[in-house]
């Protein structure tokens, strides 16, 4: 089973017609993800790749397809527009991967979204895999294995390294989310972890996160009151020097809060399994399966 | 992107929230004549960095304090030539300390009251908050830390904005008064209509001083601007100042990398910010120090790889170097071949050790092979971080 996406999701690749948004369209495609529409205002009437066909807004791409899922590669200074765009026209799953949107352009964003049917993932992320069945993103599809844990992470290749590790160890994934390195987005780690407790089909999670905010600590302390299933986690970051931004916006450690050490502690506390290097991720979960 | 203060002063005076009457200077003549223009007995000459403490900071000459009162144009003179070219060491700045290029000279402020007053992004409450306090003049950690009660913090609705009202409500809060009350409430709202107007990631006044004579003014302000909307602020991105940023990171953002030094001895070359950190806590974990971070990110060129390369290799410190690639968009090829090429640019003076793993793995690895280089693979990240470290001991 899985959360979110699965073989019956439809997709709308925005930004199809750009570089990386027809690379990317393409790497869905060729993964098995029904993509449906793509939108490139201008670029309405065209085809892309011979089989795809393109419209000027999302509105019509939604009327004239029935998608329920955007992926968004629309370059930064235009991609909260996107958002907002995908959301009123009724898409479903809102998944944006870009990376660079300002972070008031997200404020604002999500703000405009609150109490709106619309789910969004991202900004700044990987996507969301449901291996065997969907993939909206830029992961490579076969390091993922259809199964039972479910995976969650601020990060891309970091999440990939997980994940391999856990396909490589004959544990598959019921879903992979990768919720983005911004410091304003739209689903939190608590929010992932809830989808995943109401999935059956998701028997232990992986929980990757970084420095900056406090959003594992938030999921550490619900699961610690209502998820009873195994959690292995991993934190990046301890030797990130405070007051810098270490790639990922939201990967900063600021007066104090937002340490990995605390972030850690907290997910100790809830009884989650914690991973001391990033080559163990998956040896941890496992090792929390068998008890 | 940080600003010096006599930038931060010139960005008030855009928006009106008053500052003492000043100016920059470069030279220590300058600094004469911008004192003899304020025509007052009341000076200070304050040495301008990217760095807080520099009252309390020591210069390399053993001149103590980066902030100083002085009552003529001459003893403004002679403190400029004190500070102009030294290193100011304060407890900001690390050890090394920073090289004093400016200093501001402006009309010192008899101050009755000091408060603090900052406005930044909440990332859980998704939007901006104000965060003051009674206790200004002195560090805000150690107010948060002793007297958790003083911090007043105020959500600001991210899409209606500061309001009159909640202008009003800090500004009593902060024990300001009648006159005092409407000039504070306006600087409040005006400070938030420049943290708005500029994407800021914060602005910091410390200290927000209510003078003898009934005024209020900014005495000193931080800022931060958020990086992803400088594209949207040409003014803003026209006051960087790479004299105050690690040059190795000047360099890199050249090219367009993300990378931050540190004071370690093995680098690293990582695609992806996640793996990037997790690849600095692995080599600690080993027992080494990282030198760096540095993501090359998914989309980077067989260029970028190679000036990456060659900015690792150019630090000092640096005795080995660790390439952990996880190829999603990034192809183990590409990075195979731009290392290739980077050795044959620049040579290998260090051990180098290379994990790759994902997109075109077996061609990237086949690739190193064929090279001929003295590259040391890993399969898995693990090894590959016992591997640097025994190579940086070396």
């Amino acid at each position: 089973m899985s959360i979110l996406v699965d073989s019956n999701t439809r997709l709308v690749v925005q930004g199809v017609t750009g570089s990386s948004g027809a690379f990317h369209a393409r790497g869905c495609m060729e993964y098995g993800t029904n993509v449906v529409a793509g939108v490139t205002p201008g670029k309405g009437g065209q085809v892309f790749d011979g089989k795809v066909p393109i419209f000027d807004t999302a509105y019509e791409a939604r009327q004239q397809t029935g998608c329920n899922a955007t992926m968004i590669l629309v370059p930064a200074p235009f991609a909260a527009d996107a958002i907002l765009e995908a959301a009123d026209a009724g898409v479903e799953l809102i998944v944006c991967i870009t990376e660079g949107i300002p972070v008031m352009d997200m404020m604002r964003v999500k703000a405009a979204m609150a109490g709106n049917k619309s789910r969004l993932i991202g900004p700044n992320c990987p996507g969301i895999i449901t291996p065997g069945q969907c993939k909206i993103g830029i992961m490579p599809g076969y390091i993922h294995k259809p199964g039972k844990i479910g995976v969650i992470s601020r990060s891309g290749t970091l999440t990939y390294e997980a994940v391999w590790q856990l396909t490589q160890r004959g544990f598959g994934q019921s879903t992979c989310i990768g919720i983005g390195g911004d410091p304003i987005n739209g689903t939190s780690h608590l929010d992932a972890v809830k989808l995943f407790g109401e999935d059956s089909g998701t028997e232990a999670l992986i929980i990757i996160g970084e420095i900056g905010g406090t959003a594992e600590e938030e999921a550490a302390a619900w699961i610690k009151e209502n998820y009873n299933k195994p959690v292995a986690a991993f934190i990046a970051g301890a030797t990130a020097p405070p007051g810098r931004r270490m790639g990922h916006a939201g990967a900063i450690v600021s007066g104090g809060k937002g340490t990995a050490a605390g972030k850690i502690e907290a997910l100790r506390e809830a009884g989650i399994a914690i991973a001391e290097t990033p080559a163990s991720m998956g040896e941890t979960l496992i090792k929390n399966l068998k008890l | 992107m940080n600003i010096h203060e006599y930038q931060a002063k010139q960005l008030f005076e855009r928006f009106n929230i008053a500052t003492p009457r000043g100016a920059p200077a470069w030279t220590p003549e300058e600094a004469e004549k911008i004192a003899t223009e304020l025509n007052t007995s009341k000076l200070v000459v304050k040495a301008q960095i990217h760095a807080g403490g520099r009252g309390k900071g020591t210069f390399d000459t053993g001149f103590k304090g980066g902030v100083k009162l002085c009552s003529t144009p001459i003893e403004a003179r002679d403190l400029a030539e004190k500070m102009l070219g030294h290193t100011l060491v304060t407890h900001q700045t690390g050890p090394g300390g920073k090289i004093v290029r400016k200093v501001l000279v402006v009309e010192s402020v008899d101050i009755a009251r000091e408060v603090y007053f900052a406005i930044l992004m909440d990332r859980a409450a998704g939007g901006p908050v104000v965060v003051a306090s009674t206790e200004g003049g002195v560090e805000i950690e150690k107010v948060a830390e002793e007297h958790p009660e003083k911090i007043i913090r105020e959500l600001v609705h991210p899409l209606l904005g500061f309001q009159h009202y909640q202008a009003l409500k800090l500004g009593r809060q902060l024990d300001f008064e009648g006159n005092q009350l409407k000039a504070a409430s306006k600087l409040f709202s005006n400070l938030y209509k420049l943290f708005v107007s500029l994407d800021c990631s914060l602005v910091e006044i410390n200290p927000l001083v209510e003078s003898s004579e009934g005024d209020v003014y900014a005495l000193d302000a931080k800022f931060n601007f958020d990086d992803n909307a400088l594209y949207r602020h040409k003014d803003i991105l026209d006051m960087r100042d790479i004299h105050e940023e690690d040059q190795r990171e000047v360099e890199a953002s050249k090219f367009g990398l993300n990378y931050i030094g540190l004071e370690g001895n093995i680098a690293c070359l990582v695609n992806g910010a996640g793996l990037a950190m997790a690849t600095m806590d692995i080599i600690k974990h080993a027992g080494g120090e990282p030198a760096n971070f540095l993501d090359v990110g998914g989309g980077a060129s067989e260029d970028q790889v190679t000036e990456a390369f060659k900015i690792l290799v150019a630090d000092r410190n640096v005795k080995a170097i660790l390439v952990n690639i996880f190829g999603g968009i990034m192809r183990c090829d590409v990075i195979a071949q731009g290392l290739i090429n980077a050795v044959k640019t620049v040579s290998l003076p260090v051990p180098l050790v290379v994990r790759l793993e994902g997109t075109n793995v077996e061609l990237g690895k086949k690739l190193l092979e064929e090279s001929r280089l003295p590259i040391q693979a890993a399969t898995d990240l693990s090894e590959a971080a016992k591997m640097v470290v025994a190579a940086a001991k070396v």
